[in-house]
């Protein structure tokens, strides 16, 4: 409220405008605060007043009111002739005198009985200005009783003239084109959000044929990375569908992030107010936040590479906050020795080799990593022996593990997938590669064995009494050696599984399926353990953490859920997203979990407290897949729009943008040492990507993580090492075994 | 900026929701009926919207039904049942009213649920691995080699192919017919059409082994008849062995005793033949055997052997190709193979045979090609001067006129050329009478030269036809009653036993024939007008001394020109 009158008053005082330029930016921040009640206010009076032009013979009590409060104006300014013709057109001599605020207020009782609630909040918002406008100085002393010219004034700017609409965008529009390049760049990101705001309002407020007219006009100015956004809104062109479609709800009610130039900034304020281009300027108030910097305009291709989301950019702030991106420590295990010694005596590379790989564990294992979470940051399950055991196994391969590099590609394994003619929709290997599970849209999941070794059930309750519990073998026993088979389905969902994850320890496996649940198998029984049930809606990804019993879900209500796999409802809940979360991954220090989204944004949260540390804009299309770099430092994200880019997490920065897939990426992995990514997608191909070069690329100086601003340098075919194509298989997944032997998955099309 | 084009999409009229609305027995407005349409529409395109989610989370470019279903069902809106299929559903009009609708059949449950024939499932949903990149690097294991490839096939199949190449290639001529026969009708082989391919481009690798390769030769053979096989592109791996054969200096062909020629005149035949059968699957086939054999041709280091298959194959695919690249060729290839046959040394013996072998295919050649043009002249003149006929689409290539042509062709080959006229294969009736006349006209004209050599032996033949007025006097004009015993000094045809060539004998339904068509017999004796002139020329008087090989040791291309040569004896 404070905020309208604000403006009321600077409407009020145009002349002077240059002395309000301060006043300005310090009121911005409870501009920000108060955004929403302000809209509902000022839409909601809106639709009560018609615009004083178009009336007609005949005005209502409200347009009457905006009469007398544009006769005060002209008043005030001492151009009586003009008063006096307006009296005489609008009939206004006899009521004149009975106009109250009260009179008014009941008047529009009966004029329009159906919108009380509008009716109310209208009068609210004037009675609540009232007292304020005492506390402004407002120069001319009114002789009537009349409401506060400020009030009426801007429910007027508010709702504006929808024939006006287009006048005023191209206004702006000619403004920005006939500015200095640098700054016509960074004015350009106005186009979009003001386009969508404006056709929203106009649409709002029940002008169905002018916002189509609008949209004619002017859509084809927005930049291309907006069309899907504009094919939506082309087709909504009336109040009712608004109020269904609560992604542009969102839009409306969040606040779209621009950053723009100090410079840029105050020639655009200018403008507007020597243009008296108010209807703009309470869009950028109420809608916009304008994130404002000191410093050089930025490029084009900056703006561009960084825009594209359903929110706008990021804002600086929001960045900022400390990332442990540092490994755990790894626990102390002793490796038993004995095998590895004969080798290493009878090979001249092998202790060298090893040493290597000692010194880049022991990194992490000796001493702490500054950048590292406390160890108990979170609670994390407690080693078991099988794990011991399995993390000597880790070790012994990782010994033999292949150094990959731009000469040194790594083979690639296809496991293609025939007869999938429900459909394929996730993959998932185990971390050993020795189990594949398949998920479908018929419902099931298919689990695999990788390796020559069958699947084996438990036996039986009845059964398992029998066996010996003392004999070393136990463990063997227990298998129900009748039940080998090389493949398991496992059955309960009832819509497609569109996300599969194996638990580190192999032992259980999650799928969420479009019936709203996450199920957590058993991979011993091959059965189901437990439904998650909690997002109501289609769950599109799950993941594991990489210690297990953690794991996170995402789904088409727009928020990532925190589970642990004991507890049947989540831990946290990761709400942000304007959209639904396309996919979930966990950091590899288990403290953070990363989402991406339909609304093109990915967000780092941290599972301590549940807030947002990391949010990247700069994708054109939702995300669909993510992935960490085994250091934890570096994120890489791919989407619909073909291209991958990746992220700093410590910095908050995207520091490289790999391009050359021509359809949506569906899978991407880094090579166990990080030194190379594989990106898989819809186009039939893995591409190999330098990594490594593509981090040592990075601007690494103060002012670039001060300020955010990158110069992405456009390397993509340099970093591209090699392009492998599948007859007619759109890569699913991709596995970097720990030998580092990469492993692609999907499903074979014949069409 | 697409975007204003993209804005334009599909709207239900208000038509159609009065329609619908009337369907299920209600009455609407006007107003009520657009506003329904115009938010049928957002419902519509926002269920489209929706669904295309469904459709990226389950990896797939198309958008199904399914998906649509699964957005309509999340909006709680009654979702569409029966047009879950995978093939699409024929949309179809009405031809009276405009109506369109989906064909939807009604399906007998009962007859489907009695029905014996269960259709199988689908088969079990498998993984299968294979090392596609190694280190980087494209898959090392080599492609297409046949043995590797055919494992990949059905095991009927793969036994079938085993046991039909054993066969064909085996030592057994009775497994191999019975083989052949098979696969000329075998109508499942289809899949087996590359491999067989792949078998019979083995020919480069038998090139010694006269019996495989014409066991290879059949098998084309066989391929190329079978009415069940679509050949497609496989036609230029076809045609390429069998010029093969043709062309090329085999391995086989060093052995004179064997007989390649054979192989080569049946290959020969083949081409012809796969080039009228299965020439139109790939454009541009004609020309490019036309341009290998006259490559072959023109190319004087190549032995005699390719000549001669470039000579066989040009005269199997047809006179027209023996006009258009050998006749043009014949000066400049003359020079070459006179030099061969002038050799008589011993060490050339056998190439002098092989010479000869080419001097009978290029003669047979061209008298077909004189009778075949011959031919397609009164063809052309009865025809109402349709000219000559469709199949010879070169602009480049003017035809020369049948006399010249002839003159020319006689001053290489002489009187051989004559002879083997009037003892080819009977032709058409109308063919062979005008054949005849020139035949006879020269005849006649050159035996007064000649002391008539060739005169009783006319005569005889033209006395035992039921004679024809013209020739009779002709004949009767000239000298008769002299010895024929010289002529097989003169032509000894023994040494050539060309392919077509049979036992010299006039076709005497000649004379009876022009005389029965009158008319055009005169047209045609007019239009031989300039042979005399030609004919009667001093040169023409020795032809008869260099009856196999021709006078001219320099080719001459104008038949004046040979005047000069007359010295040059055999």
């Amino acid at each position: 409220a404070r905020h309208n009158s604000y403006r009321g008053k600077k409407m009020a005082a145009v002349q002077d405008a240059p002395m309000e330029l301060d006043a300005e930016k310090e009121t911005k921040p409870e501009i920000l605060s108060d955004g929403t009640s302000n809209l509902s206010g000022n839409t909601a009076s809106g639709t009560l007043s018609s615009p004083p032009l178009t009336a007609g013979g005949a005005p209502k009590q409200e347009d009457q009111q905006t009469l007398i409060a544009v006769l005060q104006f002209l008043r005030r300014n001492k151009l009586t002739e003009s008063v006096e013709i307006l009296r005489r057109e609008a009939c206004l001599e006899d009521q004149e005198d009975s106009q109250t605020l009260d009179g008014s207020g009941g008047g529009k009782g009966d004029g329009d009985g159906g919108d009380a609630n509008s009716l109310l909040s209208r009068v609210s918002i004037a009675s609540a200005a009232a007292p304020q406008s005492t506390l402004t100085p407002i120069p001319v002393k009114s002789e009537y009783d009349q409401p506060d010219v400020s009030v009426v004034l801007s429910a007027y700017s508010q709702q504006g003239d929808p024939s006006l609409y287009q006048v005023y965008y191209s206004s702006l529009k000619n403004f920005i084109e006939s500015v200095l390049d640098c700054h016509r760049a960074e004015l350009s990101q106005l186009f979009y959000p003001l386009f969508v705001h404006m056709y929203l309002e106009l649409v709002y407020n029940n002008h169905e044929n002018k916002a189509k007219a609008f949209f004619e006009k002017f859509s084809g100015d927005q930049e291309c990375y907006y069309q899907d956004d504009l094919r939506i809104l082309c087709g909504l062109t009336k109040k009712e569908h608004l109020k269904g479609n609560e992604a542009l709800l969102d839009f409306r009610t969040s606040r779209f992030v621009l950053r723009i130039s100090r410079d840029s900034y105050q020639l655009l304020k200018r403008h507007l107010q020597e243009r008296h281009n108010n209807q703009i300027w309470n869009i950028i108030q109420e809608h916009l936040y304008i994130d404002i910097f000191d410093g050089m305009p930025r490029s084009k291709s900056q703006i561009d590479s960084m825009s594209g989301s359903f929110a706008g950019e990021t804002r600086r702030e929001v960045n900022k906050a400390k990332v442990f991106y540092g490994l755990l420590k790894e626990p102390e295990i002793e490796v038993p020795l004995d095998d590895e010694d004969d080798e290493a005596e009878n090979e001249e590379g092998k202790p060298k080799k090893k040493k290597t790989k000692k010194d880049s564990m022991g990194s992490k294992s000796k001493k702490q990593d500054p950048n590292a979470p406390q160890q108990n940051r979170i609670p994390l399950p407690e080693l078991k022996d099988s794990d011991k055991l399995d993390k000597i196994m880790y070790m012994k391969e990782s010994t033999k593990r292949i150094r990959l590099g731009p000469e040194n590609l790594p083979s690639i394994c296809f496991y293609s997938f025939l007869n999938a003619y429900q459909g394929l929709t996730a993959v998932d290997f185990t971390d050993d590669s020795s189990l594949l599970a398949g998920g479908f849209a018929d419902s099931t999941v298919r689990v695999w064995s990788a390796t020559p070794k069958k699947l084996r059930k438990v036996k039986s309750a009845a059964e398992l009494n029998l066996i010996d519990k003392e004999s070393d073998d136990v463990l063997e026993r227990i298998m129900d050696e009748k039940t080998a088979s090389e493949s398991k389905n496992l059955y309960g969902h009832s819509g497609p599984v569109y996300g599969v994850s194996f638990s580190p320890d192999r032992n259980y496996l999650l799928s969420s399926s479009e019936d709203g649940t996450v199920r957590l198998w058993s991979l011993q029984t091959f059965t189901c353990l437990v439904g998650y049930k909690g997002h109501n809606y289609p769950v599109w990804d799950t993941h594991f953490s990489p210690f297990g019993y953690y794991f996170v879900s995402g789904g088409h209500d727009r928020v990532a859920r925190l589970w642990a796999t004991d507890h049947y409802q989540p831990l946290r809940i990761f709400a942000g997203h304007l959209a639904d979360v396309t996919c979930t991954r966990f950091h590899p220090n288990s403290n953070y979990v990363v989402t991406g989204s339909t609304d093109r944004t990915i967000r780092l949260w941290d599972v301590l407290n549940g807030n947002c540390v990391r949010f990247f804009t700069g994708h054109k299309g939702p995300i669909h897949s993510l992935a960490f770099s085994p250091n934890g430092k570096f994120l890489a994200s791919g989407s619909t729009d073909g291209r991958v880019l990746l992220w700093d997490i410590g910095h908050g920065l995207m520091i490289g943008e790999l391009k050359g897939h021509t359809d949506t990426i569906y899978a991407l992995k880094f090579s166990r040492d990080g030194e190379i990514l594989a990106s898989g997608s819809m186009d039939n191909t893995v591409r190999l990507w330098d990594s490594m070069k593509a981090f040592d690329d990075m601007e690494t100086d103060d002012f670039t993580a001060a300020t955010g601003h990158i110069h992405l340098p456009d390397n993509s075919q340099e970093l591209l090492l090699g392009m492998y194509h599948s007859k007619s298989t759109p890569v699913t997944h991709l596995h970097f075994t720990r030998r580092n032997l990469l492993l692609a998955a999907g499903a074979y099309n014949s069409q | 900026m697409t975007e204003r084009e993209e804005r334009r999409f599909a709207e239900v009229p208000r038509e159609s929701i009065k329609l619908m609305a009337e369907s299920s027995g209600v009455e609407l407005s006007e107003e009520v009926a657009a506003l329904l349409a115009e938010d049928v529409c957002y419902r519509l395109r926002e269920a489209t919207q929706n669904s295309s989610q469904f459709m990226r989370h389950a990896k797939r470019r198309k958008l199904s039904v399914e998906d649509l279903n699964r957005a309509l069902r999340w909006s709680n809106t009654e979702t569409i049942c029966g047009y879950g299929a995978q093939d699409a559903l024929p949309f179809r009009p009405l031809k009276e009213g405009e109506l369109f609708f989906v064909e939807d059949r009604e399906i007998n449950l009962v007859e489907l649920a009695l029905a014996t024939n269960i259709p199988k499932g689908c088969a079990e949903t498998m993984v299968r691995v294979h090392v596609s990149y190694l280190d980087g690097k494209g898959n090392l294991e080599p492609q297409g080699t046949v043995p590797t490839a055919v494992q990949s096939l059905s095991e009927d199949l793969l036994k079938y192919y085993q046991q039909i190449t054993r066969a064909i290639l085996g030592e057994d001529p009775h497994l191999m017919k019975v083989a052949l026969l098979d696969l000329q009708s075998n109508s499942k082989i289809a899949a087996l059409l590359p491999y067989f391919v792949y078998v019979i481009s083995g020919v480069k690798s038998v090139s010694h082994d006269l019996d495989q390769l014409n066991r290879l030769l059949h098998m084309v053979k066989s391929l190329v008849q079978n009415p069940y096989l679509y050949l497609g592109s496989y036609v230029r791996s076809l045609v390429s062995s069998v010029m093969y054969c043709i062309l090329e200096p085999l391995a086989a062909s060093i052995n004179p005793l064997n007989d390649h020629w054979t192989l080569r005149d049946y290959a020969a035949l083949l081409l012809s033949h796969i080039f009228w059968t299965h020439g139109d699957l790939v454009s541009g086939l004609y020309h490019q055997i036309l341009l290998s054999l006259q490559k072959v041709l023109s190319d004087p280091v190549r032995p005699l052997c390719s000549h001669y298959g470039a000579v066989v194959g040009l005269h199997a695919l047809g006179w027209k190709a023996v006009e258009r690249v050998l006749y043009p060729h014949l000066p400049a290839y003359w020079a070459n193979l006179q030099a061969v046959l002038d050799d008589y040394s011993v060490s050339n013996a056998q190439v002098k045979a092989d010479g000869h072998k080419v001097y009978g295919a290029i003669l047979v050649a061209v008298e077909r090609l004189l009778k075949m043009k011959a031919l397609s002249l009164t063809l052309a003149a009865e025809g109402s001067g349709a000219g000559l006929p469709a199949g010879c689409p070169w602009e480049e290539w003017t035809p020369v006129s049948l006399p010249a042509m002839y003159c020319e062709l006689y001053s290489f080959f002489g009187d051989s050329l004559a002879v083997r006229f009037s003892t080819g294969l009977p032709l058409g009736g109308q063919n062979s009478v005008h054949i005849m006349m020139i035949t006879f006209c020269c005849f006649v004209l050159r035996a007064f030269l000649t002391g008539g050599l060739f005169l009783s032996r006319v005569c005889r033949s033209l006395a035992r036809s039921s004679s024809s007025s013209v020739s009779r006097s002709r004949s009767s004009s000239s000298r008769p009653g002299r010895s024929t015993s010289q002529s097989r000094d003169i032509f000894p045809k023994a040494r050539f036993p060309l392919p077509q060539a049979g036992p010299p004998a006039f076709s005497f339904i000649i004379g009876g024939r022009q005389m029965g068509r009158r008319c055009q017999g005169r047209r045609f004796q007019t239009s031989f007008s300039p042979t005399p002139p030609l004919t009667t020329h001093p040169p023409r008087a020795y032809a008869h001394k260099l009856p196999v090989i021709g006078r001219v040791s320099k080719p001459v291309r104008r038949w004046t020109c040979s005047h000069y040569s007359l010295h040059l004896p055999l």
